[in-house]
């Protein structure tokens, strides 16, 4: 235990943010916005979150500068349907036993927890889990945003192998991936587990080292969705269009609003797959838009033309409010806005695009391009 | 033939007559502790000013927010066993984990978590711990516990471990009212639990209010069917609301601002409908109240039900103003209620109510204002500014622009409103003492189709859908809907992934306006 508090003490505890309640609210709508309608609604995961803090837990994050280059962290988050996480919560527990599987499996103690998903509930597991383990959350995040799949991570893109990993379920289920020969198969094993589990887990993946996560994570992803948050929240006191305020904050451009026509899901294989149609109104009276749904929106066609694609983020809000809704509240007759944001360039690169790009979804004919370069 | 509406709200009771869309007359009278009163008085005043023939009388509409104030009073609330089958899932969050204090504490912090429970494909998280829930009957007994409601994950999708908990319950805690969450809501568990709770707390207030209801009917001699309004301005049974009095919730807003945009032709206003408890507060788009996106917020707790973005603040023309003992001046949220025609100051009352505020500082005439002559008039004006600054904020929680909109206001308690309200106009319409019973005169009748379809035997989503969308519209039209005003208002298809026959649970809903509104 002497050597884990040295590690562990690689940073100095002044250096840590230690998050409080009005935090966890920006966080809420910050990583709902980056969630790209997937990834789950935060809003459980914040009464969990909050219910920690409320019991004597810190929730604590550290900055990705801070942490030293040989710390071992794991990224953990819930895979599964969000569907399942809104309707049966968890046990509570699931990603501490995943940090102390993991642990114990490999002999070592962990430094550190990281986000691999910081949009939707994903943003809170890893706080609740290192909350439980008495350990901080590194300001970083696999994502930057939310994905369907556990190997569309910058880590797995840039060449970490994410087993052995643990996946836990709340009957008390603790699963060993010891080997998987792509990341590819961890996602397709981790995908029939989960279903197996019932729909949705809580997965941690094996260590990386500090030096790695300062190299091949998306910097400051708490700080940004805490941000996000914010300008969400002043713009509403100051009945600013909040729409405009998450543009103007990421450097996004509002592309459409309208009112949802039609709606098309199927649950497939964990996944919510599916199609909203949407008539526009104000300025885009007389257009009709689509977007195309894995768990996130993943394409966003206007007049049948695509204007923007995954893996820049596709963001569906509430008109007035600024809220995010997410892929299973979506509801016939909702008057929505759709925003799109740059994705981090490191989502970019041919090697990214070839896993997170249009293509990886099966959309054959669409070649990504940033919207950067759209006509406005 | 004629409409009767009738608004029953915390303070007054408003009834109006109307033919085709002309308001033949309205008139308020004061609810009555025993409501049959009240709405007699209403009634008979509306029919006697109209001069018209009660027999020709077709349908009775009421509206009431009975229920919602007294979620947001916090009184007339049973204490309720809130049981969740669910366990080992679930564990991390209670019951009402996200209710404000004072309310988990009138429903009593009766939480039980049994194990149970679905998972998404219809396996049991784990089999139902029958002698748990004979554990907790006893238990139910013991605290003598009024309702109670059971919520099982993934109940929408198999309602079975639900009806064998409520059997059980039943069995053991005979004629113990037992609202199962299938029944009340959809996916998503916290929302459809809350619901679920709330509707349970409120089952003696429902049988109550609906028996004042008939009598009133009865006694003043119309043999007409009466229908009560409910969340998305439609009209349901009566017999309905016995059972799911949650249903009224937002019934009272929809209505007020249906009548309000009714009453004064404009579509994009703010609507503050004062009342003698509370104020709702909302939003005209296109002349409809706004609908919420997703969650709305009930007395402080979310549901998932479909309903108007409108919110209440404790605020009426009865609401209580009090004078602290550090000089601090606090209005509401309790209120004299229907009471306040006895105990305000300017009815000769011993209670100081923001009635009493508006008459001490000359800006209504009501009541003897020799009464009030005595007050301090720095209270009432610390009183003043704080109703103003109360209408204020919840004006600019509404507002979702810049754009300077007009401010509506109705309701009974309106003589509390300033002539503008930052840099709004306020627009008062004539009859907007009775706004609430307009909205319920003119409340549409809506038809509903919710169950499972199987998509095999070359029958497509599209096919369903049409065919739910068929039999809604056949239903509204026999219940007295005008074909040419139908349409569609919900249309949704929740796949039910991994049964057999690829089923898939389609809900569809059509509204139309009843027989009768163009005559």
């Amino acid at each position: 235990m002497a050597e884990r508090a040295l590690k562990a003490l690689n940073y100095d505890p002044s250096d840590l943010w230690v998050l409080d309640e009005e935090d966890l609210e920006a966080l809420e709508i910050g990583a709902g916005i980056l969630g790209t309608g997937g990834g789950g609604n935060p809003y459980i995961g914040k009464l969990r979150a909050r219910l920690a803090m409320r019991s004597g837990y810190n929730l604590s994050i550290l900055p990705l500068d801070r942490l030293a280059d040989d710390a071992r962290c794991i990224s953990l988050g819930g895979i599964g349907a969000p569907v399942v996480a809104y309707e049966r919560l968890k046990e509570g527990r699931e990603g501490l036993r995943c940090v102390r599987a993991l642990e114990e499996h490999l002999g070592i103690a962990i430094d550190a927890i990281v986000c691999e998903e910081i949009g939707g509930a994903n943003s809170m597991e890893p706080l609740i889990a290192a909350a439980f383990a008495g350990l901080p959350v590194v300001d970083c995040d696999g994502m930057g945003r939310a994905f369907p799949e556990m190997q569309m991570t910058t880590f797995s893109i840039y060449g970490h192998r994410s087993t052995p990993s643990v996946m836990c379920d709340l009957h008390g289920n603790v699963v060993l991936f010891q080997h998987a020969a792509s990341e590819l198969w961890h996602e397709r094993m981790a995908r029939a587990c989960v279903v197996s589990q019932g729909g949705a887990s809580t997965l941690a993946s094996a260590p990386m080292t500090g030096a790695f996560l300062k190299k091949y994570s998306i910097p400051h992803s708490y700080t940004q969705a805490v941000s996000l948050g914010r300008a969400v929240l002043k713009a509403r006191r100051e009945h600013a269009d909040p729409v405009a305020a998450i543009c103007a904050q990421e450097n996004g451009r509002q592309v459409f609003s309208g009112k949802i026509v039609d709606l098309e899901r199927h649950l497939r294989g964990g996944f919510v797959i599916g199609e909203a149609k949407l008539a526009g109104i104000d300025a885009f009276n007389g257009d009709t838009a689509s977007v195309m749904i894995q768990n996130e929106n993943l394409v966003f066609s206007r007049n049948g033309e695509v204007e923007v694609s995954v893996p820049d983020l596709i963001i569906v809000l509430d008109v007035d409010s600024g809220n995010a809704i997410t892929t299973e509240m979506l509801r016939y007759g909702q008057r929505v806005a759709i925003v799109a944001l740059p994705c981090h360039s490191l989502l970019r690169s041919a090697a990214a695009l070839e896993v997170v790009g249009p293509k990886a979804f099966g959309f054959d004919d669409v070649t990504f391009r940033p919207i950067e370069g759209m006509q406005p | 033939m004629y409409r009767l509406g009738i608004d029953v709200g915390g303070t007054n009771t408003d009834a109006v007559i109307m033919e085709g869309r002309h308001v033949l007359s309205g008139v308020k009278a004061s609810t009555t502790e025993d409501v049959t009163t009240g709405v007699i008085e209403a009634l008979e005043g509306a029919i006697a000013k109209a001069g018209i023939d009660r027999s020709r009388i077709s349908t009775v509409m009421i509206g009431t927010t009975h229920f919602t104030n007294a979620v947001i009073e916090r009184k007339h609330i049973n204490h309720v066993a809130a049981i969740r089958l669910g366990l080992p899932a679930t564990a991390c969050l209670p019951p009402m984990v996200d209710w404000p204090n004072d309310l988990a504490e009138a429903v009593g912090h009766h939480t039980y978590l049994v194990r149970g429970g679905y998972e998404f494909d219809g396996r049991a998280i784990a089999p139902l711990d029958e002698e748990e829930l004979i554990r907790i009957a006893a238990d139910i007994r013991l605290k003598n516990v009024k309702a109670a409601a059971i919520t099982c994950v993934f109940s929408p999708i198999n309602a079975e471990m639900e009806q064998r908990a409520k059997a059980v319950i039943e069995k053991h805690c005979p004629g113990l009212p037992i609202v199962v969450s299938g029944d009340i809501g959809r996916i998503g568990l916290l929302e459809r639990e809350s619901a679920a709770i709330m509707n349970a707390s409120l089952l003696s207030l429902a049988a109550k209010t609906v028996d004042a209801f008939a009598k009133a009917l009865k006694d003043a001699g119309l043999s007409c069917p009466f229908f009560i309004t409910q969340n998305d301005g439609t009209l349901m049974a009566a017999a309905t609301v016995r059972s799911f009095p949650v249903l009224t919730f937002a019934s009272g807003p929809t209505n007020s601002m249906r009548g309000a945009a009714f009453l004064t032709g404009r579509k994009e206003a703010i609507v503050v409908d004062i009342g003698g408890t509370t104020s709702d507060v909302g939003a005209l788009h296109h002349g409809f109240p706004r609908q919420a996106a997703t969650i709305v917020d009930v007395g402080g707790v979310r549901t998932n039900f479909r309903m108007p973005d409108v919110f209440s603040i404790g605020l009426g023309g009865g609401s209580l103003v009090r004078e602290l003992a550090n000089g601090d001046v606090t209005v509401g949220p309790q209120s004299v209620g229907y009471r306040i025609a006895r105990d305000a100051l300017v009815f000769g009352g011993q209670t100081l109510t923001t009635t009493d505020i508006a008459v001490a500082l000359g800006k209504a005439d009501v009541g003897d204002a020799s009464k009030v002559a005595h007050l301090d008039r720095a209270l009432a004006e610390k009183a003043h500014a704080r109703i103003v600054q109360m209408l204020e904020n919840s004006v600019e929680r509404s507002r979702v622009s810049a754009d300077p909109i007009p401010v509506i206001a109705v309701g009974g308690g309106s003589i509390l409103m300033p002539d503008r309200l930052g840099d709004l106009d306020v627009i008062r319409p004539e009859n907007f003492a009775v706004a609430n019973a307009v909205g319920a005169a003119i409340a549409q009748i809506s038809g509903e189709v919710d169950r499972v379809f199987a998509l095999e035997k070359g029958l497509t989503r599209e096919i369903c859908l049409k065919q739910a969308e068929q039999e809604a519209t056949e239903r509204a039209l026999s219940a007295g809907a005008i074909a040419e005003t139908i349409q569609v208002i919900e249309r949704e298809d929740v796949p039910l992934a991994y049964l057999p026959g690829n089923a898939t649970r389609i809900h569809v809903k059509v509204v139309g306006e009843m027989g009768g509104f163009h005559g």
